[in-house]
């Protein structure tokens, strides 16, 4: 049978064919959909783990107890998760062992592009990268046995394109696999500096194996067609070059660590001129000139943002047809050409960036803390949008969990005064993930520093996943409830005050005392995500004989709210009741619709 | 076309339903047994920004993304985000567009103006255009938010899917308690003739 499915959710069908046990991760665009997926599945145990790094390492014991085990987990998660990643290439696995990263060229919901295949080069362990969701679905299945095979972990990278496009995927049946036995080996998973120092010459005995396995696997194939150009791709890259350079002879590298230095060298040799497209870093182009064949790519193809067809139709594109015009994609060529008028054209209309959702929680309190002039150390979630118009106030934001030793290193940086026009923003999920200690060393270091918690019960951006603070598993079943303000107090700090987020005056009540006050405080700023309440609040509405045109209330960038050129209007589909407007209206203009006469 | 491939890209605002008209249409055109590519986007534009959903069929799809003048359909949810697409349109291809307008921030906030004339200035631009107001037939159809599939049907009239495959579609995309004003909705734009 065959059904059409995102690569994230043929990752997960694959998985589970392969006989997964267990699967770990903590959300992230694009990689999100992967555990949703496989915590329907009832012969897998699937979590939310707090952060990607706790993720990894469940992954790692269930891998060394003998299941077949996954983590997954967007790019920058595989930062998080690093420290276990680089020493678990050491020990190896005992049954297989994938880690799942899921990169975002383009940065459609991230901070940063970068190109994680590099990390299967420092830690010197294989990376697939698939080219449609069917391929992410065979792979999966593939990197099980070949993590088992040569006794590693094995990188399976994904982009935007590849985790969130659907595609036609064959799907099959559940092949389980028994558990392994466990086997106490102190030398191979206790990582002492004489046991490291010994599996070191594993991993490189393990690395020339690999390279040699690279030379004859299918995962990578060459396509014959015209000799004159050839195409080295990877991944979605790969796509595009078929479709823009349909005529072109390319090798298509399924497994892009090691690479296959002889398959590589025959197939430059065997073209007359050979360009390699890959998107985001010179990944492959690099070490194949480092073998000192004659490559053309990063010169040709930008190095930032996500590549497209058109784009390898504008730049290999344009030297192939100058050479032979038959093997470049006619629509593509022409398209190339059309529309940059156009494009222009639109790039001059009224832009449409994303923004908070009315009745979002997060809204009162970036009002408030910009009407303070506070600086606003931010953080990674919905709420980093409080750092565009008009709201503007917030001043950094660098990882997920940097709000709080930022503002630390701020108030260090320039004194204890400063700490009092300093907060961390933060939000629930975000504190759970890596909150925690960052708090405890203001509090351990004497901060004077402020830190507020957006609680609103979920993990919002990524579309409303559960973790430790919400009282439910990945399985939505029921677990213990982790406690913001105990935690807090647990900490060390002495000062925690919780507030309504829809209670402007409450909420710049506690903003006013705690940044006053000696000594690190937090305050819980608490409303459910509006997008959670789905019961229709009672709408508010604009009294036009009381309206002065003010536009203090569009100050909160409320979608709901408009001006039409003499006074504020609110549409009532997207109203959803919070009543900030009527807090910041000063006329009282603005009312509960059915509280007066209609 | 190329290669017998058909493009159609669905544009909106976030929230809008783009991706569930995307799900429908792709579902829909799994029927005729080629290949079927779609992309969409998640995470934060999902936020009440422009939002695009390209879905791509036909005998060998290799992208699943198209390139700017090859869209065969361009289904706009909302004029202005029309405008900002239409350069994805190809010669002769067709514009479908709900006659809905919905103020991006910098408007609201005052900063700048929606722009006006904009139904005008495209049907100088694009040969084919169908104007819809697909609000008005949702409301009708019993549900506000089921602009989607007004334009869902609209556009399936000019598709070569099937009744049946769309009727399939629906079923397996819509949650049985909203089908109905669903399938009422989308033969309402289906029945539309501009």
């Amino acid at each position: 049978m065959r059904e059409l499915l995102i690569g994230n959710h043929a990752l997960a069908r694959g998985a589970w064919e392969a006989g997964l046990r267990v699967a770990a991760a903590y959300p992230g665009t694009p990689s999100t959909e992967i555990i949703e997926a496989l915590a329907g599945y009832p012969e897998v145990y699937a979590e939310w783990s707090p952060n990607e790094k706790v993720a990894l390492e469940v992954a790692i014991g269930a891998a060394i107890g003998g299941a077949r085990a996954l983590a997954a987990m967007k790019h920058v998660g595989v930062n998080v998760a690093a420290d276990p990643l680089m020493t678990l290439a050491y020990t190896g696995v005992n049954a297989g062992l994938v880690l799942v990263s899921a990169d975002d060229p383009g940065l459609f919901s991230s901070q940063n592009e970068q190109d994680n295949r590099f990390y299967a080069r420092i830690a010197q362990i294989p990376c697939l990268e698939p080219a449609d969701s069917q391929e992410v679905k065979d792979m999966t299945m593939l990197a099980f046995s070949l993590s088992e095979e040569f006794d590693t972990p094995v990188i399976l990278r994904l982009t935007t394109r590849i985790a969130h496009s659907y595609s036609l995927v064959e799907l099959g049946e559940r092949r389980e696999v028994p558990l392994k036995d466990y086997l106490k080996q102190p030398s191979k998973y206790v990582m002492l500096p004489a046991y490291g120092r010994a599996r070191h010459l594993v991993v490189e005995e393990r690395r020339l194996k690999l390279a040699a396995y690279a030379e004859t696997t299918p995962l990578n194939r060459v396509e014959w067609a015209d000799r004159r150009v050839g195409v080295i791709s990877s991944g979605i890259a790969y796509q595009y070059v078929k479709e823009a350079l349909p005529g072109v002879s390319v090798l298509k590298l399924g497994l892009t660590y090691p690479l296959p230095e002889k398959l590589i060298r025959d197939f430059v040799n065997a073209v007359e001129t050979c360009y390699v497209v890959e998107e985001l870093e010179p990944f492959l182009e690099d070490q194949i000139r480092a073998w000192g064949l004659p490559v053309a790519g990063k010169e040709l193809v930008p190095r930032v943002d996500e590549l497209s067809s058109a784009i390898v139709a504008h730049t290999v594109g344009s030297r192939v047809a100058a050479l032979a015009p038959e093997l470049v994609s006619p629509a593509l060529a022409q398209a190339a050409r059309a529309p940059e008028a156009a494009a222009k054209a639109a790039a001059e209309l009224p832009g449409r960036p994303p923004l908070m959702c009315p009745g979002c929680p997060h809204r009162g309190v970036f009002y408030v803390l910009k009407k303070l002039g506070l600086v606003v150390a931010g953080d990674i979630g919905c709420y980093t949008l409080g750092a565009t118009p008009p709201l503007q106030a917030m001043d950094t934001c660098i990882c997920m969990g940097a709000s709080l030793g930022v503002a630390m290193g701020m108030e260090k940086a320039r004194g204890p005064e400063f700490a009092r026009r300093v907060v961390g923003v933060i939000g629930d999920s975000t504190f759970l993930h890596s909150g925690m200690t960052g708090l405890l060393d203001m509090v351990y270091n004497g901060s004077n520093g402020t830190l507020i918690i957006l609680d609103n019960g979920t993990t919002a951006m990524t579309g409303h996943q559960d973790h430790p603070g919400t009282g439910y598993t990945a399985a939505h079943r029921q677990a213990p409830k982790a406690d913001l303000e105990q935690i807090a107090r647990a900490l060390g700090v002495q000062r925690v005050q919780v507030v309504d987020s829809y209670d402007l005056e409450a909420v710049e009540r506690a903003i006013r005392e705690e940044t006053a006050a000696a000594g690190p405080s937090v305050i819980i700023a608490r409303r459910p995500c509006a997008l959670l309440h789905k019961e229709k609040e009672a709408v508010y509405i604009v009294d036009k004989e009381n309206c002065l045109g003010c536009r203090y209330c569009l100050e909160l960038g409320c979608p709901a709210l408009s001006f039409n050129g003499e006074q504020a209007v609110i549409d009532p589909i997207q109203c959803n009741g919070c009543g900030l407007c009527t807090q910041v209206c000063p006329a009282e203009a603005i009312r509960k619709a059915g509280e007066g006469n209609e | 076309m190329n290669n017998g491939v058909v493009n159609v890209l669905l544009v909106g605002v976030g929230g809008q339903g783009t991706i569930l008209a995307g799900r429908v249409l792709s579902r829909a055109a799994v029927s005729l047994g080629g290949e079927v590519k779609v992309s969409d986007i998640h995470g934060m534009a999902q936020r009440g920004g422009s939002v695009v959903t390209q879905v791509r069929f036909g005998p060998r799809v290799y992208s699943p993304v198209m390139a700017p003048g090859t869209a065969d359909f361009l289904v706009a949810f909302e004029k202005l985000e029309a405008r900002r697409w239409l350069y994805y349109l190809r010669d002769g291809g067709q514009l479908i567009v709900n006659n809905q307008e919905l103020p991006p921030l910098p408007v609201l906030t005052g900063a700048a103006a929606y722009p006006a004339e904009l139904v005008a200035e495209m049907e100088k631009l694009v040969k084919n255009m169908l104007v819809i107001d697909a609000l008005e037939l949702a409301r009708q159809a019993g549900n506000v938010k089921a602009v989607n599939m007004v334009l869902m049907g609209a556009l399936a009239r000019q598709l070569p899917i099937g009744r049946e495959a769309w009727e399939e579609a629906l079923a397996a995309s819509v949650p049985a308690r909203f089908l109905e004003v669903n399938k009422k909705a989308f033969n309402l734009g289906w029945d539309h003739n501009g």
